[in-house]
């Protein structure tokens, strides 16, 4: 039906989209810069890759148990980073997934350099729908309840928001959590598409890459996410034949971001808004109104 | 005074590396009274507010609120006890919406974790609807309902300052501390704000300290006034007796006057 190649960059696209979307979380609503984001996906890779191999557990809980892993590490990197703000936050966060990498390229349970081979093949198109779906649900369920809003005061004013009485670092950690939670999960996706993992897939590089398709999509935009995750998946694709310019063109797609449209793609959305009081999705809802309201229109005609 | 404190200040001191901010500081507030807090530029007044709501941690001295000490507890322990504050340069969620930033305010005193924010249990949305319905009396409150859905940078600067004030009344304080509330207002703001602090007091049964350098608010509106001076409570008392105390023309005026 769908050509392999084109499944397997429908595959990755939702992957990327599950990264970005758990990353928009950390820097996009609660203003936090990590630049270590391919490090939890790295753990959640890893560790549900080798519950699978050593435990043959059903997908389900090794992709849990990665999850949990790569959010256990975010709350625990959290602890003691997320005093630092910014720039500083940002140098922490490089440093912990050069740790990562470090320890997985050196362990001899990851394989090492060599990296981690024979994972079965389970990541299915309905397993990255659902977990892109998934995502996106738990995302959008949080961003818009009363925690999301405190995300959101501490992106905007951390002392107005401790003011408020809002426990700023608690929430830092909780979002941390939550974020890796869901790198760990499209890590889990990703160990068990590629079959092989290796330290170098999830370098700094990865981080930026991520980086860019929330900025490129829009701080604070979940649309913005899954926009930045396909163009940045979809557009390499296209440019094979010049594959050592990527990074070149990555490069230039920021500086042009920052310069013409510092807000991304899709902007951010609306005060607190996580899908809905978006423009594209209020288009989307203004021509299900109106092909509903043509149907029960018909229907009493 | 017959009338119990609310916030006990003894011997309280502050200082940043060797400058001495505040020096043994007593200091009380009544259940709901209207204190005005005045002295010159960097006399310490808002480094005292810093210290009432946890912002800073007194070097030496003890804090009282409600009889429970508070000197040491961070500003999310303390604003639920019923402090709440504005800031002197004001400090909006600006990207947020008008109902978000008072929503804000509610946050401490709404339970909604994780799971409950994830399933969107009744619980959850019964707590979010009265949230909501108490945010927006704050909001007409501050005449303000019809800007409920407008990015609060937006809002013009009077608005703005009384935006801030209906986010800490949100949190349901006992004691609202306002800094230089009227600053940058025009006269015709001042008036409203004069009437809307008395509201707060009078209605909502709320004791407030407030900074202001426009004495003709600070004059009008409080029922006592306390001068610093260079880290130093140099005078207290009724409005009058404070703007005929000598020290304190001294500290406005200089030393020959």
């Amino acid at each position: 039906m769908i050509s392999p190649y084109y499944l397997q960059l429908i595959i990755l696209v939702g992957i990327n989209t599950i990264m970005a979307l758990s990353l928009n979380l950390i820097i996009g609503y609660t203003g936090q810069l990590s630049i270590g984001h391919a490090a939890f996906m790295s753990l959640g890779a890893y560790c549900s890759a080798l519950l699978t191999l050593h435990f043959n557990l059903p997908f389900i809980v090794s992709l849990l148990g990665g999850a949990l892993f790569a959010a256990f590490f975010g709350i625990l990197i959290g602890i003691p980073t997320l005093k630092l703000k910014g720039d500083y936050l940002a140098i922490a966060t490089l440093g912990f997934g050069e740790i990562v990498r470090i320890v997985c390229l050196n362990l001899e349970i990851t394989g090492g350099a060599v990296g981690l081979r024979g994972i079965p093949k389970k990541t299915t198109l309905l397993w990255v729908v659902l977990a892109v779906l998934i995502t996106a649900f738990i995302l959008n369920r949080i961003i818009k309840s009363r925690i999301g809003r405190a995300l959101i005061a501490i992106r905007e004013d951390e002392t107005a928001a401790d003011a408020m009485g809002i426990n700023s670092t608690y929430y830092k950690i909780l979002c941390f959590g939550v974020g890796a939670f869901f790198a760990g999960l499209g890590g889990g996706l990703f160990a068990h598409y590629m079959r092989f993992l290796h330290p170098k897939s999830f370098d700094f590089m990865k981080s930026i890459e991520q980086l860019c398709m929330v900025v490129l999509g829009g701080l604070g935009n979940m649309w913005g996410s899954f926009v930045g995750a396909t163009i940045l998946t979809v557009v390499p694709e296209m440019l094979r034949s010049v594959a050592d310019l990527r990074l070149l063109i990555y490069g230039a797609v920021l500086i042009l971001m920052m310069r013409v449209r510092p807000q991304g793609i899709l902007g951010e959305s609306p005060a607190n808004g996580g899908f809905k009081n978006n423009s594209y999705s209020q288009w989307i809802q203004t021509r299900l109104k109106k092909s509903l309201r043509k149907r029960s229109g018909s229907d009493k005609t | 005074m017959s009338r119990h404190s609310i916030l006990t200040a003894t011997g309280v001191s502050h200082s940043f590396g060797g400058l001495v901010a505040l020096e043994d500081i007593d200091f009380k507030i009544y259940q709901q009274e209207i204190v005005g807090l005045i002295g010159p530029n960097g006399a310490g007044k808002t480094t005292l507010f810093n210290l009432f709501t946890g912002h800073y941690k007194p070097t030496e001295g003890e804090i009282y609120f409600n009889n429970q000490r508070i000197n040491g507890l961070k500003p999310y322990q303390i604003t639920p006890k019923g402090i709440a504050r504005t800031f002197q340069n004001i400090r909006l969620f600006k990207q947020m919406s008008v109902l978000d930033n008072v929503l804000i305010g509610q946050h401490c005193r709404t339970r909604t974790g994780l799971v409950g924010a994830v399933l969107r249990t009744p619980r959850t949305k019964k707590e979010e609807a009265r949230a909501r319905e108490h945010a927006m009396e704050m909001l007409s409150f501050v005449n303000l309902e019809e800007k409920k859905d407008e990015k609060a940078s937006n809002l013009s600067y009077g608005e703005q300052r009384r935006l801030e004030i209906a986010r800490a009344l949100a949190t349901d304080p006992l004691l609202l501390l306002l800094d230089e509330p009227a600053a940058g207002m025009n006269p015709h703001e001042t008036i409203e704000l004069i009437k809307l602090v008395r509201q707060i007091r009078d209605q909502m049964k709320i004791t407030i300290l407030l900074i202001e350098h426009d004495m003709k608010m600070v004059m009008g509106i409080s029922e006592r006034v306390a001068v610093l001076n260079y880290g130093k409570m140099i005078a207290e008392g009724t409005p009058q007796e404070v703007q005929n105390n000598e020290e304190v023309i001294r500290a406005y005026l200089g030393e020959t006057a």
